[in-house]
């Protein structure tokens, strides 16, 4: 631990020492590092799927789609974009402070600290950075250790492409986060629970750090099955990958349970089950195409879920699991007790919940009683369910007709609100994400105006108050001594 | 006291649920109430200052009352506007699918402010809040209790107090208030305490935005703005004792200046004191004072330490019994003294002399990054080396103060100087969720989406992810392998 110690404290000294020295804030800097990133996973694409396939299970293509893909698209858009962002954004100041100019420019905060999680250790290890370089900051990433093969190489890989006096990759788990947490950053980014985001507030607090969380929760999915008839077939495709297609539901963003009226729930249980069976064949488990568990911990952590005899009881599809492969098959449930495990944590494995109400409008009034999560979605065409599900849920975003999809789009941005997280990124909004908007203003020494200094007088106030009321007009009549 | 926060919090969560302060409607009425609270009750208001801070009424009015209403108009006149949604352009490949993101209030505020300013930084997050839609519990400080009494008085009477509440106390109220869940805290105050408040949000996840302070530094680049010294001096001398006594977190905190001027300076300084305050600046009535005996004690402590009481060259006198010290300078006191480390938030100005104005950009560096840097210069490679080398709040040449006027510049910190940012539509976006809204189409279904996996599907997303559209169209029609 003391070589821990030292190795971070020797790690931060450089960065700070880079920073200081302001080579991050080239703009050529910042464009070299992200073409860096892109030929780091250009180059390593098999490699990065050996490591996802070692860690995860991940077949290729979802290694490709969720994370080597997604993370070299979004290094270009910042590479594309980066020239636009950097520019100062001019403020209108009022016709008062005439001829003063203001405006707000993008300063890197420093040193950054990226925590990431394990189910998608590739792109939730370069997403967070690819902002934070490309906002001028120096960054430290630690991987989970729960990922140990992508985190490896991480560690191993990065030093080669990238800046090593600004870059850098520290491997380990709990006791090396507490290390890094007692030292002052000037910005965290972390991914994970809800659980560990207060600690690693509460941490960030000692020094002032700000912070952006990117945690969990239950995303509900609401079907309206009355206005969206006609597309079942792909809202049931649509709602199982989402389920079942990234990463065994082991996302922040998966659909955790659906709510449907119980009138519809055999049917859309029946439309399921070919579904699956298209996605994965008759043995999921020697499809290549689902991903396992990622540790026996978390796998043992989803069998008491599902263990619970009341959950067993309401199983009305898989169910199987195998814990010498980590494995459990994709699983429907039919209202499990609302007061069981699984219905109260997040719970991120392949288990679908269908819970039923006599009317759709109830889903509202459900997904209230519960923490706020990262994601709604909804699948209605009725225009009055959807403003009130805008209007009366609160969420990190809402996708309807849709799952999981907002993810890929970085025009919008992504993150939480209450227990899901706070701040967001993304596109343009994790440049922001990782910079801090400096006000600028330009004053003039050409005007003095004397109401601005005491002896104050009623000549001065009555100054003050037209002013502040932008009444210009007046206050000219008032300094030609035409107005009282 | 447990039970009125648990009461007040049930009711203000009620009320949001309702769905009723989500209403521009509703928001607008609250801000007018605003207007014509301040409007009804300025002698009121100056009133309570001046037993607070002794504050004078032009000063109240410029700092808080007409700061307040002013605010609370941009908020009614823009609040329209940003309510709208923000349409978001999503690529090609997302077609037909739209996306927007729309400002949510978050729920239930709360706003601790500070004794300086008492009415305004009271009062000014509110309206962020409220033109938000939240439901707002106001704390103000224990320390200026005629001006919390005052509001927690009046605010009953003007607004919706289902949805907006205030409650007094000190230090123990706070205690009690941060033990629950808040949708979003806005703290106005030390960086100590701020430290406090983040904690304590950490435990429920709550956002904060921290308005902490600093040690202001002021740049005085004598060469370049030779000409306008006496509007340079006029300025510093109004931020330094024109507001507050310096008793601002924007405050002037020190000076830094080539020695070979700092002699003149301080000879402009002396009679703009003078011409602000006369002869005597206790009498003037222009002169606010220390809030409490305790601050002054910290003051005098900073004052008596021998190297500083060496130091000063203008002012000094202290009257404990009136809260009142004098118009200080000092010239070079040692660096290491306690007033050259901590925030003096007193009437207080070191002159800190270098023997090259470029060395204040290392001397900046080394204190913790301030809520504002102020420098009078007009060499444009100083100010490119100030903006990109140090980090603040904000930055104001030629001026000093001013920024916090001007809402249309964001206001908060960095490091130690705060988190978050207000004033304008900052304030509406401080206290905003803005929530992403994707709406997807179930009219076309991309086979490429679903496994199993093979060659073709992973080569579809390959060129998706590129935007490659005409070679996907290539790639669908068998065109390309």
């Amino acid at each position: 631990m003391e070589a821990m110690k030292e190795a971070v404290d020797l790690s931060l000294r450089e960065m700070r020492e880079t920073f200081a020295s302001g080579r991050t804030r080239s703009v050529k800097w910042r464009k070299t590092q992200l073409k860096a990133i892109i030929e780091m996973v250009k180059d390593n694409e098999e490699k990065m799927c050996d490591v996802l396939f070692q860690d995860l299970g991940k077949h290729s293509t979802e290694a490709f789609r969720d994370e080597l893909g997604f993370v070299m698209r979004s290094a270009a858009t910042a590479l594309n974009s980066l020239d636009k962002w950097v520019v100062p954004r001019k403020s209108n100041l009022p016709l008062l402070f005439y001829p003063a100019t203001g405006k707000v420019i993008s300063e890197p905060y420093g040193t950054v600290l990226v925590l990431s999680s394990w189910n998608f250790p590739i792109s939730l290890s370069l997403d967070p950075m690819i902002g934070a370089i490309s906002a001028g900051n120096t960054v430290l990433l630690k991987a989970s250790e729960l990922s140990p093969n992508a985190s490896a190489f991480l560690a191993k890989t990065i030093p080669s492409y990238l800046d090593n006096k600004a870059i850098k990759v520290i491997e380990g788990g709990p006791d090396v986060a507490t290390i890094l947490l007692q030292h002052q950053w000037d910005k965290i980014f972390f991914t994970g629970s809800p659980r560990i985001g207060k600690i690693i507030m509460a941490a960030a607090a000692e020094h002032l750090t700000p912070v952006t969380l990117e945690l969990g929760g239950k995303c509900p999915t609401i079907i309206d099955h009355h206005s969206v008839s006609k597309d079942i077939m792909s809202i049931v495709k649509r709602i199982s990958g989402g389920k079942w297609g990234s990463c065994s539901g082991q996302a922040c963003i998966s659909v955790d349970y659906v709510l449907v009226e119980q009138s519809f729930a055999s049917s859309l249980i029946e439309m399921f089950k070919p579904v699956i069976k298209s996605f994965f064949g008759e043995n999921p488990k020697e499809s290549g195409c689902v991903a396992r568990i990622v540790t026996k911990k978390h796998f043992q952590r989803l069998s008491r879920l599902l263990n619970d005899p009341r959950v067993q009881a309401s199983i009305v599809y898989g169910g199987s699991m195998d814990e010498e492969k980590l494995y459990v098959e994709p699983t429907i449930l039919l209202n499990p007790p609302l007061d069981s495990e699984i219905m109260n944590e997040e719970i991120f494995g392949p288990v679908l919940p269908i819970i039923t109400l006599r009317d759709i409008q109830e889903s509202i009034g459900f997904i209230k009683s519960k923490p706020k999560p990262l994601a709604i979605y909804a699948f209605t065409k009725d225009e009055k369910l959807k403003t009130r599900i805008l209007s009366e849920t609160s969420s990190g975003s809402v996708t309807f007709n849709d799952v999981m999809i907002q993810y890929m789009c970085d025009a919008l941005p992504f993150g939480g609100v209450g227990e899901s997280g706070m701040g967001r990124y993304h596109g343009k909004y994790s440049f922001e994400c990782f910079s801090h908007e400096k006000a600028i203003m330009e004053g003039s020494l050409a005007i003095d105006l004397e109401p601005r200094y005491p002896p104050w007088n009623n000549f001065k106030l009555t100054f003050i108050r037209l002013a502040f009321c932008e009444a210009y007009f007046k206050l000219v009549l008032l300094m030609l001594g035409l107005k009282r």
